[in-house]
């Protein structure tokens, strides 16, 4: 915003300064900036996946069947950055909205239920039937202080699967529907099915979809309803005595999410042409929350690599640090009683040991997140409000 | 800054509470007795059905199961009582207090019932309990001082962040060291049918709903009759008054963490020994239900939180004697939501949740 008028010092992302007018010229072009940054991803990506070591740990073709996964959770990291970093509501059962995604789309196009309706306008139907239900749960419970909520939450993220579970007469209970169809361009582009075997055409899919998804995002930070998010997370009190509706308000965050994380079932559901309860446990609500909190909540381009940066660490790194590891063939340390055998510890294991542990010290020593948004950092530092609007000097950088 | 908790003006009282209470009590336990009656017989038929038996052992269960919630809820609502802070690694702590059990039993070298001979077994009993919830209380306390208590004035959101971090990191670490699977625990309490007057009770119910009613009143004596107590409860209601009458807030709130995990780590070994086994998820299910049961009864409020656990006990039971247990998650989540809808100060609620 102040970008357009006057240089403004780097904030961690875009380095220092005005670089050719870029950011000057970013700030009146949001949206096909948006698109330009998107596209420049899309192509770096896969190029560095064909680079050493990368192309150690897979072909190109796997990695990018891993961007496209990857992307789903970007989706739903950017979806709950609406409700955890704008709104500052915690919002620990996401996963159900994703997975209420994903049935919507199971029932549409399986031969569970015998339609077939096509893929594109079910996007929006899932998106839709998601926010309702974010409608029906935030209804009752955003009336009430913020810890309702988070349990609240916590709890229907916890039922829904039971439900898709134990309703098994609409849902196939465990096994859940299978013989989802995949998306179709009807011979656009000479494309008919995805199917299988192709990742790049669900790369570019979900690509498209986060590109159309943050370009709204952006919109809706700047507006009207952003600025109420902001003042609600910052003062409720504040924000309802200048006429802010916060119950309203805080509905539109919640079911914003909600259909975010809608869009990414169905992806998820088309993508994958099956969906089980199993698929939606708390653990998913809990790596987007970790993914949020890591990225820098409120930070839209933070939240998204921070997505991106733990799917494949968690998916490719963990994997490689274990046969790394293994390869090494350490000795077992006896300490007395104390056994010591790296080569036994299986490192996929860890996985939410080390999100947990990361979300405490992140929220410990960094709670801006490692991309903060300008705003996020000076309120989680509360310090004096040297900020890089009143403070024509540069030694007010911190860090 | 959190703001002071405040109670209802007494002249707002419609019925004298201590008439409308007991009755009230009454009327939804005889209810819950004959709805279980009518479930447990409704196999057998009702005719032909020991109608006293039947509903006396289902009666029985949820009392013990409730005492187990109940236990766990005190934790939530002391913790919430005082910092206004959702302990969302307090199911964990109640999961680690059952395999403390589990690891203090298997290491005495017990793998079943200890018969015919009573000193040891109740040396045996009060020692793991003595263990469990020491450890467990020392944890709760570690658990505060770095986790929550760095961030007592950021925002909210951060303590309520860290706590769900703090859930995973406990959880996870009993999946990684411990087991990944379900874990047997020996249950030394022998468990004959003991008969009193026409009731018959198992041994091990009547130990668990006797401990857990003794450990209640031991934690209500301990609240409103010890200085410590006192400072417990003016720190809840005003942190900032307590401090200038020289209650040591930091202490206080350790001690309420204490108090708090040690409950959930005397719930854990009640869960070892009740149900004899323990896997490293139980926490968050158990969690979330004492949670429940702590907004039933009124968060903040102890009596409540106590009532809250047998309420939810009995709902659990009554799922599963109609046929629904797989059900009864869902049950207990939608009494969550109804409560907080029509009565989000809960059933005794003296404290008010804050309507924002």
């Amino acid at each position: 915003m102040s970008a357009a008028v006057k240089p403004v010092k780097g904030s961690g992302a875009g380095g220092a300064r005005d670089l050719f007018g870029l950011r000057t010229w970013f700030g009146h072009h949001q949206s096909l900036s948006i698109l330009v940054i998107v596209c420049i991803i899309a192509m770096v990506l896969p190029v560095v996946s064909v680079l050493p070591p990368f192309n150690g740990f897979g072909t190109q073709k796997d990695w990018v069947a891993g961007f496209a996964q990857a992307g789903v959770f970007v989706l739903l990291a950017l979806g709950l950055n609406v409700v955890v970093g704008f709104a500052g509501l915690l919002d620990l059962g996401y996963a159900a909205f994703f997975a209420i995604g994903a049935y919507t789309f199971a029932y549409a196009a399986s031969g569970f239920t015998g339609l077939d309706i096509p893929f594109w306008p079910m996007l929006l139907v899932g998106a839709i039937t998601a926010a309702i239900f974010g409608v029906l749960l935030g209804a009752p419970t955003l009336r009430l202080r913020g810890d309702y909520l988070a349990i609240v939450t916590l709890g229907f993220g916890e039922i829904v699967p039971v439900v898709f579970l134990n309703a098994d007469k609409y849902t196939n209970g465990t096994n859940g529907i299978t013989g989802i169809s995949q998306p179709s361009l009807h011979g656009l582009f000479g494309i008919y099915g995805f199917g299988f075997t192709n990742p790049w055409p669900y790369y570019v899919t979900i690509l498209a979809i986060i590109t159309v998804v943050v370009m709204l995002l952006y919109r809706l930070q700047d507006s009207r309803l952003g600025r109420a998010w902001v003042a609600l997370r910052e003062d409720e009190l504040a924000a309802a005595s200048m006429g802010i509706n916060t119950v309203t308000t805080k509905l539109l965050a919640f079911s914003i999410g909600a259909s975010t994380a809608g869009l990414a079932g169905v992806f998820y559901a088309s993508k994958l042409g099956s969906v089980t309860p199993d698929q939606f446990q708390f653990q998913v609500s809990f790596t987007a929350l970790a993914m949020v909190v890591l990225g820098g909540m409120g930070n839209i381009w933070g939240v998204a690599a921070g997505a991106l940066i733990i799917y494949e660490l968690q998916s490719q790194g963990l994997k490689q640090l274990d046969a790394f590891v293994k390869a090494l063939h350490l000795p077992a340390l006896a300490l007395g009683p104390i056994n010591i055998d790296i080569g036994a510890i299986n490192f996929l294991n860890l996985q939410y040991l080390l999100y947990g542990l990361a979300l405490v010290l992140m929220m410990l020593l960094r709670p801006e997140g490692l991309f903060p948004s300008r705003r996020r950092r000076r309120e989680l530092h509360e310090e004096p409000a040297v900020d890089e609007l009143t403070s024509p000097d540069p030694t007010g950088e911190r860090e | 800054m959190t703001t002071a908790v405040q109670g209802t003006p007494a002249a707002r009282v419609r019925l004298d509470r201590r008439f409308v209470m007991p009755v009230a009590l009454l009327l939804a336990l005889a209810v819950a007795y004959a709805l279980m009656v009518l479930g447990s017989c409704a196999t057998v038929g009702v005719g032909t059905c020991d109608k006293w038996a039947q509903g006396q052992d289902q009666f029985i269960n949820a009392l013990t199961i409730g005492g187990v919630y109940a236990l766990i809820a005190l934790g939530y609502t002391l913790v919430y009582g005082i910092i206004e802070l959702i302990n969302f690694a307090h199911g964990e702590v109640f999961m680690c207090g059952s395999f403390v059990a589990w690891f203090t039993l298997t290491r005495l070298g017990f793998s079943g019932p200890i018969a015919d001979n009573l000193p040891l077994l109740v040396l045996v009993v009060a020692f793991t309990f003595l263990v469990s919830m020491a450890v467990m209380g020392v944890v709760g306390v570690v658990i505060e001082r770095f986790a929550y208590r760095p961030l007592r004035n950021a925002p909210r959101l951060a303590p309520l962040i860290t706590a769900i971090g703090v859930s995973f990191i406990l959880q996870n670490l009993i999946f990684v060291t411990i087991s990944n699977s379900i874990v047997t625990v020996p249950q030394v309490i022998p468990n004959p049918v003991l008969n009193i007057g026409p009731v018959h009770i198992r041994g091990i119910n009547l130990f668990v709903i006797v401990l857990t009613v003794a450990l209640m009143a031991a934690l209500h004596g301990f609240i409103t009759r010890t200085t410590l107590g006192r400072a417990m409860r003016s720190t809840a209601i005003d942190r900032d008054a307590a401090q200038i009458l020289g209650v040591n807030i930091n202490s206080t709130i350790a001690l309420t963490f204490f108090i708090g995990s040690a409950l959930a780590g005397a719930a854990g070994v009640v869960q070892g020994l009740y149900f004899g086994v323990t896997v490293f998820n139980i926490g968050f299910q158990a969690g979330l239900k004492a949670f429940t049961a702590a907004v039933l009864g009124g968060i903040g409020n102890t009596t409540g939180a106590a009532l809250g656990g047998f309420v939810i006990g009995f709902i659990e039971v009554l799922a599963s004697v109609y046929g629904v247990g797989r059900w009864s998650e869902a049950a207990v989540f939608g009494a969550l939501v109804l409560v907080l809808v029509f009565r989000p100060t809960g059933i005794l609620g003296q404290q008010l949740a804050d309507r924002a």
